[in-house]
């Protein structure tokens, strides 16, 4: 009977130390949490369908990192950086979670890898598109992963002034995602030789634009630009219609338009309207092979969020398993250490900042008759180079970077 | 151009206009609220949510049934109306004679409720309802395009807070409602049905959010969540007007479209708090609200 116990303690112990020795894994678990506005107003671009992005990487990775499980957690962030705030505190304090997924609001993003910086965690952004994100407000802590206003800017609003746009009205969300995007459209709009009269914020969310469609008629300006998104955006492209401002002669821009957010408005209304994308479901045989799949688990195409939710949680926990820890730290210098070649990129790779490089998409939402169903929504006019399309490192302010 | 406070006065009367006509949804809802609050003491929470019931009933009836605006502008305030009926029947009943705030919380559990289940259904990007053909295009006033839909919004929401308001004043049924809140037993010892009046009530200011719906649906984006934000625009306007007063609910409505449509041009970051703004100050010197009878 002792002899057994004896057995038994030694080999407790053996299993002990041969597990200290591999087990860098906390808790021989990965913990993700994903944040996201679940019910608000930016639910379609990421929300429930998100989650369900993020299982699948999971599900494809074969739910386990070197023996250790992966398990997955979930929050409605109500749009609110306080809800995420705490949210993302009690995860790392108490839940031990390893990696924050999701973040979509701005604000959100921001609040939220502030506190992955205080405890050394990691958080993939995948639905902001604040640029300030990877600039003043980068930290170690946190990769940018699906676009940023930066882009936007560039590849929209650039496009707009080349065909004569030279004249901004620019409507603008009163947050820092708004603002963030509104700086960065005046600067491409003035490096190009236009100039931006007005720029009106209004509150965040906003139902009816009909007040300042009138005030972008009066202002005799000759592109009135969005620099909101989701359903102030699909609000401001209806009202405009209403209004008839594209007949008086303005050309209305989009800077963000989700794949979703078209899809609401429908062919008829958003016909012609030409946007930037990090990515399309349907535009090559990678992409539309994951959309396939992705559709039959949810009846809906993805959004460049989704998919690029789906990348990143592979890229992450490939990560881990090549660096054998979930270290904060290690896992990100591994990230950044491999490329990324997938359904979402080709060649993308990941700055010192924490920018998500990759080729970016100049779309044009299909005319009625060019579309062959409910989900053929966008032609890719022209690609613009990932070293193009973002802020270069020499302009950027991030503490990360030496400047 | 005439100038005023640096904005031209071209633009003034158009955005005068259009605070109008944002007034006018204002007053529809704070209507119905007003309403329900005054002749049965339920302070609805559900109100914005039945309005989006209203405009999403419209565009189910549409996609399904081919159901025309004109037809849905009836028949879906009163699909709405009677699911308000089941509604005061089956829940709001069992607790009217407990304090206001049970009310006020079985109301907005209802309403998030509704809301939930319609986000799960639809997703919250929104449908679009098309304008009706007879509606369609606009005229030009001079100094602004004032789209054929907009003008037949504010008409159709006067002569509905015109006629509830003649009905509730000047009529005999009105006056059995005005009766019927002031002493119930009484009405009831003279052979008035008094609960199934309650109950027609409560359907009648249910129908009238379900009509604001409906006519919201072709200009705004039709969503589950379209009601939540407006809500508390509307009791705010309710509280200003005076809580139960119908015709300071119709009035305020309108007037304070018109504020918040001059501070869209005058400051536009403060549009969606200058209404609670006004509320404080209405509160600070007229508790009672603008339209209210001092207590």
């Amino acid at each position: 009977m002792k002899m057994i116990k004896k057995t038994l303690v030694a080999a407790i112990a053996s299993t002990l130390m041969a597990g200290g020795a591999q087990a860098t894994i906390s808790d021989n678990e990965i913990r993700i949490g994903y944040l996201a506005d679940m019910s608000g107003m930016y639910r379609d671009l990421a929300g429930p369908n998100g989650l369900e992005a993020l299982r699948m990487a999971v599900e494809d990775f074969g739910g386990e990192v070197n023996g250790a499980r992966i398990t997955v957690v979930s929050a409605d962030d109500r749009n609110s950086p306080d809800v995420a705030s705490s949210t993302v505190r009690q995860w790392v304090e108490s839940d031990g979670v390893d990696m924050v997924a999701g973040l979509v609001a701005s604000s959100v993003s921001i609040a939220a890898t502030r506190i992955l910086e205080q405890s050394n965690r990691l958080g993939i952004v995948s639905g902001s598109a604040a640029s300030s994100i990877t600039n003043e407000h980068c930290t170690a802590n946190h990769i940018h992963y699906v676009y940023d206003t930066y882009p936007l800017a560039h590849g929209t609003a650039k496009a707009v002034v080349d065909e004569g746009g030279d004249d901004w009205f620019i409507l603008t969300a009163d947050y820092a995602f708004g603002h963030a995007l509104e700086g960065d459209v005046r600067s491409v709009v003035e490096a190009n030789g236009g100039k931006v009269s007005q720029a009106v914020r209004h509150p965040f969310p906003t139902s009816d634009f009909s007040s300042f469609i009138l005030q972008a008629q009066t202002s005799g300006s000759n592109v009135v630009a969005l620099a909101n998104a989701g359903s102030d955006t699909i609000n401001a492209i209806t009202t405009a219609g209403e209004f008839g401002l594209t007949q008086s002669g303005q050309t209305l821009a989009a800077l963000l338009l989700f794949l979703n957010d078209v899809h609401a408005l429908g062919v008829e209304t958003a016909q012609g309207i030409q946007l930037t994308t990090g990515w399309y479901w349907d535009m090559d045989d990678d992409a539309r092979a994951w959309a396939d799949r992705f559709y039959e688990r949810t009846n809906v195409r993805p959004s460049m969020v989704q998919a690029g939710i789906y990348s990143s949680t592979m890229h992450y926990l490939n990560a881990v398993k090549e660096a054998g820890t979930d270290e904060a730290q290690a896992v990100r210098a591994q990230m950044i250490a491999t490329p990324i070649n997938d359904m979402f990129a080709k060649g993308g790779y990941i700055r010192e900042d924490g920018r998500m490089v990759h080729d970016m998409y100049l779309a044009e939402v299909k005319k009625p008759a060019e579309s062959t169903g409910e989900w053929d929504l966008y032609k890719i006019i022209r690609t613009i180079p990932g070293d193009q399309a973002y802020r270069p490192l020499s302009e950027s302010q991030c503490k990360l970077v030496n400047n | 151009m005439t100038m005023l406070f640096g904005v031209p006065l071209a633009v003034l009367y158009g955005q005068l206009l259009l605070g109008l006509i944002n007034g006018a949804f204002y007053a529809l809802l704070s209507l119905g609220l007003a309403v329900i609050f005054g002749l049965l003491k339920i302070i609805n929470f559900a109100h914005g949510a039945l309005y989006m019931l209203g405009a999403l009933c419209a565009v189910v009836l549409l996609n399904t049934l081919g159901v025309n605006y004109w037809v849905a502008l009836i028949l879906s305030p009163v699909l709405v109306g009677i699911f308000g009926i089941f509604l005061e029947r089956f829940l709001l009943r069992r607790i009217a004679h407990e304090d206001h705030i049970y009310s006020l919380l079985l109301t907005f559990g209802i309403a998030l409720v509704i809301q939930g289940v319609f986000t799960n259904i639809y997703g919250v990007s929104g449908m679009r309802y098309p304008i009706p053909e007879a509606l369609r295009g606009g005229v030009n006033l001079g100094f602004m395009f004032l789209p054929y839909y907009r003008a037949w919004v504010i008409v159709a929401a006067l002569v509905v807070c015109f006629g509830t308001w003649f009905m509730i004043e000047k009529t005999k049924l009105g006056s059995y409602l005005r009766a019927g809140t002031e002493n119930a037993k009484l009405m009831q010892a003279f052979g008035i049905n008094v609960p199934l009046l309650v109950t027609l009530t409560y359907g009648f200011g249910v129908m009238l959010a379900a009509f604001a719906g409906v006519l919201a649906a072709p200009i705004y984006s039709v969503s589950p969540v379209m009601g939540a934000n407006l809500l508390i625009v509307v009791f705010a306007v309710v509280v200003i007007g005076g809580m139960g007063s119908i015709i300071g609910a119709v009035l305020t409505g309108l007037g304070m479209g018109i504020i918040e449509g001059l501070t869209k041009v005058f400051y536009p970051e403060a549009s969606s708090t200058v209404i609670f703004l006004v509320m404080v100050v209405v509160l600070l010197l007229r508790p009672a609200g603008l339209f209210g009878k001092e207590a």
